[in-house]
C-alpha cells in the first residue's frame, strides 16, 4: 500500500512538472521544473530497485546537464519571456492532436501488456556493487565505446565553441 | 518482493512524459527549450527501461534494463554538450537563436 501511495505521489509531481516544462513562457522556469522532474524521477528509480541509476541521475542530470541549460540561457540572454514571442499558433493545435493521437495509440499497447506478472526481483539488483561488476564484465565493451563517444562529443564541443581565428 | 505497483503504471507514466517533450519539441522555438523536452523524452524512455527491468523474470535480463540507461544517461550527456555548442555557434553568427528563423541549410 505504501509503494502505491508514493508511486502516484511521485507521478502527479512528474506529471505537473513536465506539463510545466512545456506550458511556461519563461526557460529559467521550464529548467527549473525539469530540475523537480528529474528528482522526482530519482525516487521513483530508486523504488524500482535502481538505487545506483537513482544516485546517477541526480549527479548527471540535476547536477551536470541543468548548470549547462542554466549557463548558457544566462549566457545567451533568453530568460526573459518576451525574448521570444510565439508567432505561429498554428502549431499548437496541430501538436497537440499529434501527441495525443500519438498518447491514445501507445495506451492501447500499455494496456495490452495488463497480463505481465510482477516477478520476485531481489533488493540488491541495482545496487553499485551489482551494477559495476555486470558494468566491468559482460558490458565492458559497450562502456568502453561510450568512452569514446564522450571524447568525441569532447573534441567536438570545443571546436564548435572556439573562436575562430581570421586569417 | 513482488511490486505493488502494475507495469501499466510506468508504462503510463512513461507515455505521457514523451508525449509532453514531443509536444514541446513541435510547438517551442527556443532551441534550449526544445533540447529540455529532448531531455524529457529520454528520460521517459530510461522510466520505461527500468520499469520492464523490474518485471523481468531472470537477473541477466534486469542488470541489462538498468545497462541500457547508463547508456542512455552517457548520449545525454553528450548530446547536450554538442548541441549546446551548436547553439552558442549560430548565436555568435546570427545574434538571434529563433528555430523558425535559422533556415539556412534550406535556401
Amino acid at each position: 500500500m505504501g509503494e502505491r501511495i508514493f508511486f502516484f505521489l511521485l507521478a502527479a509531481i512528474i506529471i505537473m512538472a513536465s506539463i510545466t516544462v512545456v506550458a511556461s513562457k519563461n526557460p529559467v522556469r521550464s529548467a527549473l521544473a525539469l530540475v523537480v522532474n528529474f528528482f522526482a524521477l530519482a525516487m521513483l528509480y530508486i523504488t524500482l530497485h535502481a538505487h545506483f541509476l537513482g544516485a546517477v541521475q541526480i549527479i548527471v542530470y540535476a547536477g551536470a546537464i541543468m548548470v549547462l541549460f542554466l549557463f548558457v540561457i544566462m549566457l545567451l540572454n533568453l530568460g526573459s519571456p518576451d525574448a521570444m514571442q510565439e508567432t505561429t499558433e498554428i502549431k499548437r493545435p496541430i501538436a497537440w492532436v499529434i501527441g495525443l493521437s500519438i498518447l491514445g495509440l501507445m495506451m492501447t499497447q500499455v494496456f495490452m501488456v495488463a497480463s505481465v506478472v510482477p516477478t520476485e526481483a531481489p533488493e540488491w539488483i541495482g545496487t553499485t556493487e551489482n551494477v559495476g561488476n555486470a558494468l566491468f564484465s559482460k558490458w565492458a565493451f559497450p562502456f568502453e565505446i561510450t568512452s569514446i563517444l564522450l571524447l568525441v562529443a569532447v573534441i567536438g564541443s570545443i571546436l564548435l565553441a572556439k573562436r575562430r581565428q581570421l586569417n | 518482493m513482488p511490486t505493488e505497483v502494475p507495469l501499466n503504471a510506468y508504462l503510463t507514466l512513461g507515455a505521457f512524459m514523451f508525449v509532453m517533450g514531443m509536444i514541446g519539441v513541435i510547438i517551442k522555438r527556443n532551441p534550449i527549450v526544445i533540447f529540455m523536452c529532448i531531455e524529457l523524452m529520454l528520460n521517459a524512455v530510461n522510466l520505461t527501461f527500468l520499469a520492464f527491468a523490474r518485471h523481468q523474470p531472470t537477473l541477466q535480463a534486469q542488470i541489462s534494463g538498468h545497462m541500457y540507461v547508463i547508456f542512455v544517461i552517457a548520449v545525454a550527456a553528450a548530446e547536450v554538450a554538442v548541441g549546446l555548442g551548436i547553439i552558442m555557434a549560430i548565436f555568435r553568427l546570427r545574434d538571434n537563436v529563433d528555430v523558425d528563423q535559422i533556415a539556412s541549410l534550406r535556401e
